[in-house]
């Protein structure tokens, strides 16, 4: 602990003399909120002690201590630490106040909570399922609740062949499939219900408008050319504009939590790759920084493999905003052309990844206390071309052919509108956050690796709308450039692994939040151990999935047309959003 | 040109040559369609990204005639399932492929599209698209590289290459069924498994209840 947060947890101390204790298991901090206190001390963390911003909610299911236990992670949006409480309920009946009306934020995570773990949160205006489907049976994220496939509780598994003939999941399950059904259903009499719930509320809205038209409701996606994958919007209308939008997900819910819960802590780093796919090396480093912090101070990352670290994730979030770019582009009906001009560039930096991790997009090139392998001979030359000679003369390219372009001043410019406050009440990060006017980037705010030792600037911008993003985006791959060529003059000889590599690591029981700058925005990683080898809990909190918090915000008012690009330019990727 | 659609056996005289060709009806539809396959604009996961890439600056598929990509199903020919099939997500996709008109193509593309891939135990992800729609050709990877892609493209063309106008399916006589729409029940529900449906079911509690027997 700091001074400052020294100070901070007497102040908390004093101000809350019952209904809050420290949590004082080993490994674990922050403090333990009695339920009926939580709301109480969520504002006045907010109101009195400036942590504005919530960055993270999830549940952990002790099961051997018949506890269900909400983690709430709050941060200043000047900077700082994290500032942890948790909610403990018991397991049989859990049930814990919403924050939906402290923070905005709160509402999609609380939601999920809702849906993979079964936390009922009292208060909360619309508690459905959101990754799931409305009517799936059971709350998947329950230690005790297992799926079709189940084999075994943890990882690896026994030998598939075991007696020289290969068998596979399929072969085990009567219906050859996936799938698993409560006893005695009759799928002749099921009713689905899930659309109902979603469009529900969204026919007839109020409207202070004197001409009373007819209001449509228009559903985009989930197969739709806009959503950037599988995302899916209902818009209620009344004309052109909207008037009520909701954000429908989950279509590519791949169940990383549960399945990361069963790998050991290796097998899940080609897992984070999978999430957000356009910059899997962010993503290593996130859950590879939560697991050193769990793994304690004597893992040093040696310095050859800090600053290759640093390079990668700078190429990184060059590559996803040259994407993010082309494809707001695209949104606007410029069809592919910038895309191309982008994507150009885009393979350049790929070229590099496959030459040191072997895969383009796929990268699995971070471990515990260092990275898989060195450099190979020549690419750093190669990364010295491009981030001293190609990429700023590309992106002064990019620059002067679409910034002043009028189409993208007159569609972008006011539309999808976030003031500073709502950012920070939506909980969103990353470009979105900067582009309302917080200069609030993790890389500063809170440094990890060795951030601290260049120069470089947060990209900010005050306007809050689409063209903002774009701004925003356009001068944060300046600002890696800056950073790149920085830590290329800079890189050291020497080690890239602390150790030997190891297959399989034990962690000493307790909890971490790793969470990095990630090119959509702040990723962070909750893992929790109880000393085996694998992860109690692990789960993501994924920049794009709360981004989308502020989406219905930020689209009311505007047009149709316009809720494609206000979309397009929070640049989310499906992986991250549904996980 | 003439040579790939010219029948071999047949003479055209020198001075005719690169202006008549002489072939068959299947040669030269099929001719026709392979250079035109439109697949459909879709992507449903990471494997998508790398589909982007293949039609994009370097490796632009293009250059085999797939350059219109259609975001609608009755305008395209082959759906390319690029990436993971969700539970939540294969109604629609099912959905899609019926809505595609004859003739149609199903790539799977990458691990998860052809048997469920990384994600197979998931309890949300369907064990590989051909548990719904017929696929033609599986691409392994993950994801497959653009060139993989390009290769297994291919594969469909030389598909193409050899199907009959008296054997095609679509030319058959009577209407071609259309697949179950699967349903979102308490877990995914496939109409073609009705049945029996009762009777797998309680064989399956049975492995539950036992399960040292598996
Ligand atoms: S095969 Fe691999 S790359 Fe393709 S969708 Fe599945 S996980 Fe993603």
């Amino acid at each position: 602990m700091t001074e400052t947060t020294m100070a901070i947890s007497k102040n908390i101390e004093t101000r809350f003399s019952d209904g809050v204790t420290l949590d004082e298991r080993t490994g674990y901090e922050g403090y333990i909120v009695e339920a009926d206190k939580l709301i109480e001390f969520a504002t006045a963390l907010r109101d009195e002690f400036g942590y504005d911003f919530l960055s993270s909610v999830t549940g952990v299911d002790y099961l051997p201590e018949e506890k269900m236990e909400v983690v709430y992670h709050m941060y200043k949006s000047t900077g700082g630490g994290a500032l942890i409480f948790k909610v403990q309920v018991p397991r049989q009946a859990p049930v814990v106040p919403s924050l939906y009306d402290v923070f905005l934020g709160a509402d999609f995570q609380e939601r999920e909570a809702w849906d993979l773990l079964g936390i009922k949160f009292e208060g909360h205006p619309d508690l459905r399922r959101i990754l799931m489907w409305e009517g799936f049976e059971g709350h998947p994220l329950r230690k005790d609740w297992k799926e079709a496939f189940h084999e075994n509780d943890t990882k690896p598994f026994d030998a598939r062949w075991p007696g020289g003939d290969v068998y596979r999941a399929e072969d085990e399950n009567p219906f050859t499939k996936n799938v698993l059904y409560p006893e005695g259903f009759d799928p002749e009499k099921w009713t689905p219900e899930g659309e109902t719930a979603v469009y529900a509320g969204m026919t007839e809205i109020e409207s202070d408008d004197p001409m009373h038209t007819d209001q449509i409701v228009v559903n985009l996606g989930p197969q739709h050319p806009s959503t950037h994958g599988v995302f899916r919007m209902v818009a209620t209308l009344d004309g052109e504009t909207i008037v009520k939008l909701r954000p429908v997900m989950g279509y590519l819910h791949r169940n990383h939590e549960k399945i990361g819960e069963r790998n050991t802590y290796l097998m899940n780093i080609p897992f984070t790759d999978r999430l957000d796919y356009l910059s899997s090396m962010t993503a290593n480093w996130g859950y590879v920084q939560a697991v050193e912090k769990l793994l304690g101070p004597k893992v040093v990352v040696p310095e050859r493999a800090e600053y290759i670290r640093v390079i990668m994730s700078e190429f990184t979030r060059i590559a996803n905003h040259l994407m993010a770019i082309g494809a707001l582009l695209n949104d606007l009906g410029a069809y592919f052309t910038p895309m191309l001009y982008a994507l150009t560039e885009r393979e350049l930096i790929l070229d590099i990844f496959e030459a040191a991790a072997g895969s383009r997009m796929m990268c699995n090139y971070f471990r515990f206390g260092g990275l898989v392998r060195d450099l190979p001979a020549g690419v750093e030359q190669k990364m010295r071309d491009l981030a001293f000679e190609r990429l700023p003369r590309k992106i002064d390219e990019l620059d002067r052919y679409l910034t002043e372009n009028e189409i993208v001043v007159v569609r972008c410019e006011g539309i999808g509108v976030l003031t500073p406050e709502e950012a920070i009440g939506y909980s969103a990060v990353g470009p979105v956050l900067r582009a309302s006017g917080v200069p609030y980037d993790v890389r500063k705010a809170d440094p990890y690796g060795i951030y601290d030792r260049f120069d470089f600037d947060v990209a900010v911008a005050y306007h809050g709308d689409v063209y903002d993003r774009y701004l925003v985006r356009l001068e944060e791959i300046r600002q890696s450039i800056r950073i790149l060529q920085q830590a290329l003059d800079d890189l050291p000889e020497g080690e890239i692994m602390m150790g030997k590599p190891k297959y399989s690591i034990r962690v000493p029981a307790g909890e971490a939040y790793g969470r990095v700058e990630a090119p959509k925005g702040e990723l962070g990683f909750y893992v929790v151990s109880d000393g085996s080898a694998n992860p109690w809990r692990y789960h993501v909190r994924a920049p794009s999935f709360i981004n989308l918090t502020g989406l219905s915000k930020m689209c009311e008012g505007d047009k149709v047309a316009d809720a494609v690009i206000i979309l397009g330019s929070i640049d989310i990727v499906l992986g991250e959003t549904d996980r | 040109m003439s040579e790939d659609i010219n029948s071999q056996g047949y003479d055209v005289p020198p001075e005719m040559q690169n202006v008549v060709a002489i072939t068959t009806l299947d040669k030269i539809y099929n001719w026709g369609r392979r250079y035109s396959v439109w697949p459909m604009m879709f992507g449903l996961a990471c494997c998508a990204i790398e589909m982007i890439c293949t039609a994009a600056s370097r490796f632009d598929f293009s250059r085999f005639g797939m350059e219109i990509m259609r975001p609608s199903p009755r305008q395209a020919d082959l759906m390319l399932v690029s990436g993971t099939v969700t539970k939540k997500m294969v109604p629609q996709i099912v959905r899609l492929y019926n809505q595609m008109p004859e003739p149609k193509y199903v790539v799977a593309m990458g691990a998860c599209a052809s048997g469920g891939g990384p994600f197979k135990e998931g309890y949300n992800v369907v064990s590989g698209i051909d548990k719904f729609l017929p696929v033609d050709v599986y691409i392994p990877g993950c994801p497959p590289t653009p060139q993989a892609l390009l290769f297994g493209l291919m594969r469909v063309q030389e598909m193409i290459d050899n199907q009959s106008l008296k054997e095609v399916r679509w030319y058959q006589k009577g209407d071609l069924p259309a697949i179950p729409i699967p349903i979102l029940g308490p877990d995914l529900i496939d109409p073609r498994d009705y049945p029996e449906f009762a009777e797998k079911l309680a064989k399956a509690q049975a492995v539950v209840a036992e399960p040292e027997e598996v």
